[in-house]
């Protein structure tokens, strides 16, 4: 791992070693808080936020956690984190916190947080801990995007709010899909984007 | 009184199934959902769990974190409102219990704790769990309702877990094509059981 240059380790999660698509890790609240990109947005930032600084503590001190008792300091840490997190959002973004409700609460058992602490900063420098944290929080936040915006715009004809397709009941043209923004919807759309981004990479196909 | 906790136990297994309606939990129930037994297992270990978590994250909230709950303690500490630690004591709590558990099933059930395996200590990052608690202090459970809720909510995540189990199994015949198999194709199947699971949300008892 140490001959990838730094810049490969912010960009690889991006697509290549994408948390949400390839690894597998994080999906819980990639589904919940999609519904709308706003939330999405703020989802993904406090996310990263947090991935960020807890695999900056966590490198910092990987000499000093004894390793029987690691996951209890990591996840002592990440909770630290996240309480700090959701003091933040409820004091600068009420509304938006409370549409989240549960789900700040969550990114402590968010499994990418916990997943990259334990398999990169538990044994790289700190520089590079808080890089490979900035880039699978980006890889995170551009599938949550993607996924949030599909499931808007056919969902209820909008983007961030603002009307692209008029729906029917306005006097538009498109009458909105309501199972885009029920759970299956989520399902279904993060389905096709996993099987769209094998098929642009054949390598990361799953042998029968 | 008998028919309030019953229809609280059906809402939480079936209507507001924690994996299918709340995508909670979804990371162990991609990753174990490859063959019934070890699924069976893990969806054992999680009604366990969640029926002892969920009440003594009650007790934590009620006697401990919440507005006023030190008021027992002294009159002084009445306004102490140390809710924030929410998070921090839960998981906390969590991670001992699933410890306890770990110990206890390796003492008097061996098989079973050869079964779980590694999946065991993970469930302490289980998100349906802490699902579970917070939901319980948003809606303001008292203490019978959050051990139904608990409990039947873990039976919904067993249910639910064990059919994609079963489904994936069968789905080794089939032919998918190829950028689609393992995750894409489960991601499409749970999706058709979401909608499944959707058609119990008419039931009002």
């Amino acid at each position: 791992m140490s001959a990838l240059p730094r810049i490969k380790t912010v960009v690889d999660p991006l697509f290549d070693n994408n948390p949400i698509g390839v690894q597998v890790l994080g999906i819980c609240s990639a589904l919940a808080v999609t519904t709308k990109v706003e939330t999405a947005l703020v989802m993904s930032v406090a996310v990263t936020g947090v991935l960020v600084f807890s695999n900056l503590s966590i490198s910092l001190l990987r000499n000093q956690i004894p390793a029987a008792i690691r996951i209890i300091v990591q996840l002592t840490i990440i909770a630290s984190l996240v309480i700090v997190t959701d003091q933040l959002l409820k004091a600068f973004f009420f509304e938006i916190s409370r549409q989240l409700s549960v789900f700040v609460g969550l990114i402590i058992t968010n499994c990418i947080i916990m997943g990259r602490a334990e398999a990169f900063a538990m044994q790289n420098d700190p520089g590079r801990s808080v890089l490979d944290g900035l880039g699978n929080g980006l890889g995170y936040g551009l599938v949550l995007t993607v996924v949030a915006a599909l499931r808007e715009l056919l969902g209820a004809g909008k983007v961030f709010g603002f009307d692209v397709l008029t729906p029917t009941s306005e006097g538009g043209w498109y009458t909105p899909n309501g199972l885009m923004v029920l759970a299956p919807g989520a399902f279904f759309l993060l389905g096709l984007l996993v099987w769209l981004l094998k098929t642009l990479r054949p390598a990361l196909a799953e042998k029968p | 009184m008998l028919q309030h906790f019953l229809s609280l136990a059906v809402k939480a297994a079936f209507v507001e199934n924690m994996a299918l309606a709340f995508f909670l939990g979804m990371c162990s129930f991609l990753a174990v959902s490859k063959k019934v037994e070890t699924a069976l297992g893990l969806g054992a270990a999680v009604v366990v769990v969640m029926g002892l978590a969920t009440p003594m994250n009650w007790a934590l909230h009620t006697f401990l974190l919440r507005e006023g709950a030190l008021a027992w303690a002294s009159p002084q500490l009445a306004t102490v409102d140390l809710s924030f630690l929410n998070f921090l004591s839960f998981i906390g709590s969590i991670a001992a219990m699933v410890q306890v558990v770990e110990m206890a099933v390796d003492r008097y059930l061996p098989k079973l704790y050869a079964a779980l395996g590694v999946f065991l200590p993970l469930i302490a990052v289980n998100c349906a769990i802490l699902g579970g608690s917070l939901f319980m202090v948003e809606r303001d459970y008292t203490l019978a309702e959050s051990t139904v809720f608990g409990v039947s909510s873990g039976f919904g995540f067993l249910l639910a877990i064990v059919a994609l189990a079963a489904l994936r199994e069968k789905m080794k015949y089939s032919n998918v094509p190829s950028g689609l198999r393992g995750l894409g194709i489960t991601f499409i199947v749970t999706g058709l059981m979401a909608i499944a699971f959707m058609l119990f949300s008419g039931i009002q008892l």
